[in-house]
């Protein structure tokens, strides 16, 4: 804040401290009936800040700094505060919970390690951008440069890792800083922020009451973009042969998926997605191609390869999704739709660049489309691809059991609405390729970042956001060695989850890899040594189970899901099991590998 | 064993032609051939608060931009400050600068100046005080002023544009030089002509609305 802004905050302080202290008592009166929220100090104003933005749940765990606001919390009854196990875990509740509600996830952390344990889970939100806002608890004003206990530089360290960060020095003004905070983490490419609270700002007396989150000045977002550049477009994509919609996560994020299947199924255009953008379309359409990148599907990665104009909504392009540059779409000419002006031609050039609004980009596009595109040839095209490189796979009886079945099995059980989280890794690859995700946001997982340990913390927060919807697991034996300490986060809300451990006995991708790429030497990727999952599930106070066998998995993974509580499925699949299709670090997307010997 | 799966092995597959630049431009005659990188100057108006520097030079290490200088400084307003960059990169690349910095919160306005901007760095440099006379010389020959003359060490100011004080230190280099410290460049754009946008805005919300 500039020193012009905190002087006016000064000369207000004083004035208002007069006014209340001589009506105070009618105040304390008339408290019961009235509405208008009052605070004392800035504890309190964080807490109304969340409030007047609708907040329902924050996850966190405790610490000296950040005191003063859960003491504010105590007798605060609209907000729910999920305790969690570990820093990190409330940081991805938070984030799976911020994707489902559309609304920031809060989750709060003491200064020094508890902020650099969040930070991890800021990463990820950031790379995903997803809507959370962190308060972090920060050593008071004075001590602040000194290395006093528990501190660290939480907005240098966080920096590079939020969309903003903000110090707040004042607690006149730490109020609005946090409704400022939880507007930009929602609106226009949603990410993470951070206010990091010192301890003499949060107990600081005030009276000033925070209004509405308020996005900062000079931020307009582009909502539409320019007629003009839509005509283009249109005119491009209209005259393509062979035209392609790739749908990213933006279009789950900006709640576009319902205008994007309009658009495709009129023009009739095939669709792609990225991994964040799985569930933008039904992947059962026939349009449907799945996703395409390093382990997409062959037919998505021949359609990118072969298209020649992509319509690309709401992606940023990485390079698990391109490959090499060179090679990504090469005969293309590219639409970019993109809220972020700065995602324009940053990886791939955009020969029509749209910026705004997903939805209403869509919409200015149906509106200017003149022909559907002659493309019959080129859907036929497609089908043929989808014929040529099925996503099947063998289930011989005397050989360990395939995790691609286990997924498929669980994906029989529950109903289409059920909300999928992974960990990083194989499994992560196998739920997303064998899961048929039919609506957005029923897949959520970490794509930037690739966080081991992602899953668990997420099923939670989703479980929180949506408690109606099945909440299925899928993790690795790694992954959830990361963060399995959240078990009892799950056991203590009652939360009915189902976690089932994709169990290679290694961390099977990086075990993929050194098969592939260094001579099958296995340094440090097998994992004999893990725990008896059931087991410690059962510690926890979750419902174990374990399963080796075909017969047994319908039972088991029906048997975890009805049970009443989180519970934890031991599934022990072929450990020599790898992920295909795979096109190689920075290779040509249509030549990907079937199998070992083509990479 | 992975038994992976069925299909045309990636030799039995037709393959695109095609091919896109590193910069994953199209290379197709009418989109022209590769981006050569090209010195400019970005001029951004920013809030006077504290981290708006660590904020701004953090973004430029981390996408590796290639910058020459930074500077900063007040404005008329108190509420205000202006980074002038300069960066050499090519087109694409300064526009990643552009929208990137834009993104920054504590940013109000970016843009690349023109090639006629009015542009201006200073040099001190510090040279050996055995030939006074000579240094003298030089140091009118370049417009500049002595800023300090002792028996051992004499310290000269050289204002101008980079080629100017480029070509007064090799000049100065007979002397032996022992120190030198360079502002970088600062910049505003010429004439009539806002450096920003945000100042134009702001100049014509002061002018509208005089007395409210
Ligand atoms: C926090 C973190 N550490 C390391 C990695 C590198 N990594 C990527 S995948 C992977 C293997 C994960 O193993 P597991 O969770 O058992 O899943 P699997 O691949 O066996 O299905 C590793 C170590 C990572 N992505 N995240």
């Amino acid at each position: 804040m500039s020193d012009h802004v905190s002087t006016v905050h000064t000369d207000e302080q004083t004035t208002t401290t007069t006014t209340t202290s001589s009506t105070a008592p009618a105040d304390a009166e008339s408290e019961g009936d009235s509405d208008a929220p009052t605070v004392t100090n800035g504890a309190e104003a964080v807490v109304a800040a969340l409030r007047n933005a609708g907040v329902e749940h924050l996850f966190g765990v405790q610490g000296g700094a950040i005191m003063p606001v859960y003491d504010a919390l105590y007798a605060e009854r609209g907000l729910t505060h999920v305790t969690m196990a570990h820093e990190q875990g409330a940081a991805h509740a938070a984030d799976a919970y911020g994707q489902l509600t559309g609304e920031p996830g809060v989750c709060m952390a003491t200064s020094g390690p508890g902020a650099t344990n969040l930070t991890t889970g800021l990463a990820d939100a950031d790379m995903d951008s997803d809507p959370v806002i962190a308060l972090t608890g920060q050593v008071p004003t004075g001590l602040v440069g000194h290395d006093a206990f528990q501190e660290t530089d939480t907005v240098g360290v966080t920096r590079p890792v939020t969309k903003s960060n903000y110090f707040a020095d004042d607690s006149e003004t730490v109020g609005d800083v946090v409704g400022e905070a939880y507007a930009l983490a929602r609106e226009g490419r949603p990410g993470p922020t951070l206010v990091d609270l010192p301890k003499d700002v949060t107990n600081g007396e005030t009276d000033s009451v925070p209004g509405d989150p308020t996005l900062p000045e000079y931020h307009d977002i582009p909502q539409t973009a320019e007629g003009s550049a839509v005509e283009e477009a249109a005119r491009a994509l209209s005259g393509a042969t062979r035209p392609l919609i790739l749908s990213g996560g933006g279009v789950v994020k900006g709640n576009a998926s319902e205008e994007l299947r309009e658009f495709a199924l009129e023009h009739r255009i095939p669709v792609v997605t990225t991994m964040p953008g799985i569930g933008s379309f039904p992947e059962d359409h026939e349009l449907a191609l799945e996703w395409a990148g390093m382990h997409g599907t062959g037919y998505a990665n021949m359609a990118i390869s072969h298209c020649d104009c992509l319509l690309a909504i709401g992606t940023r392009f990485d390079d698990r999704l391109t490959g090499g540059i060179e090679t990504f779409a090469p005969e293309a000419e590219i639409i970019h739709v993109d809220i972020d002006p700065s995602e324009i031609s940053k990886n791939v050039h955009a020969d029509y660049p749209l910026v705004g609004d997903a939805a209403r980009v869509i919409e200015q596009l149906q509106a200017a489309m003149g022909e559907e595109p002659s493309a019959h040839q080129w859907r036929e095209q497609c089908q043929t691809w989808k014929e040529a490189y099925p996503m099947t796979y063998a289930t011989p009886e005397d050989e360990p059991l395939k995790p691609q079945f286990v997924v498929e099995a669980m994906d029989e059980l529950t109903p289409d609405d059920a909300i999928v989280t992974t960990g990083v890794g194989q499994h992560q690859m196998w739920a997303a390729q064998y899961w048929t995700y039919t609506r957005p946001n029923a897949w959520i997982s970490s794509h930037g970042l690739g966080t081991m340990g992602y899953g668990l913390p997420a099923a939670i927060g989703a479980k929180v956001a949506a408690p109606d919807r099945d909440v299925v697991c899928f993790d690795g034996d790694g992954s959830l060695l990361m963060t399995i300490e959240e078990l009892s986060v799950a056991v203590r809300e009652g939360l009915d989850i189902t976690v089932i451990v994709l169990n290679n006995e290694a961390i099977g991708m990086v075990r993929q890899w050194q098969d592939a790429f260094f001579g099958q030497r296995r340094m440090a990727s097998e994992y004999p040594w893990g725990p008896d999952f059931a087991t410690l599930a059962e510690a926890f106070g979750a419902k174990g189970f374990t399963v080796r066998e075909y017969e047994n998995v319908p039972d088991t993974l029906e048997a975890a899901r009805e049970y009443d509580g989180p519970s934890v499925v031991d599934a022990f699949i072929d450990p020599e099991e790898n992920v295909y299709p795979m096109v190689s670090s920075g290779g040509n997307n249509a030549e990907f590998a079937l199998s070992e010997d083509q990479l | 064993m992975s038994q992976g799966l069925d299909g045309p092995r990636p030799e039995a597959r037709e393959t695109p032609e095609g091919r896109r630049s590193p910069q994953g431009i199209r290379l197709d005659p009418k989109n022209g051939a590769e981006h050569e990188p090209r010195r400019t100057v970005i001029s951004a108006l920013v809030q006077h608060e504290p981290g708006v520097l660590s904020k701004v030079s953090g973004l430029v290490s981390r996408r590796q931009f290639n910058i020459e200088s930074l500077t900063v400084g007040s404005t008329t307003n108190p509420e205000t400050a202006r980074i002038t960059l300069v960066i050499e990169e090519s087109t694409p690349g300064i526009r990643q600068v552009e929208t990137q910095l834009e993104k920054l919160l504590p940013v109000i306005s970016v843009r690349e100046l023109n090639n006629d901007a009015v542009r201006r760095e200073l040099v001190v440099l510090k040279v050996h005080g055995e030939k006074p006379d000579e240094v003298h010389a030089i140091t009118e020959m370049y417009g500049g002023t002595i800023l300090d003359a002792g028996p051992r060490t004499i310290s000269v100011e050289i204002t101008g544009d980079e080629q100017k004080i480029d070509d007064a230190i090799d000049a100065f280099a007979q002397f032996d030089i022992r120190e030198i410290a360079r502002t970088g460049q600062t910049a505003l754009a010429r004439g009539e002509e806002w450096t920003t946008h945000a100042e134009e805005e702001r100049y014509e919300r002061t002018t509208t609305v005089p007395n409210e």
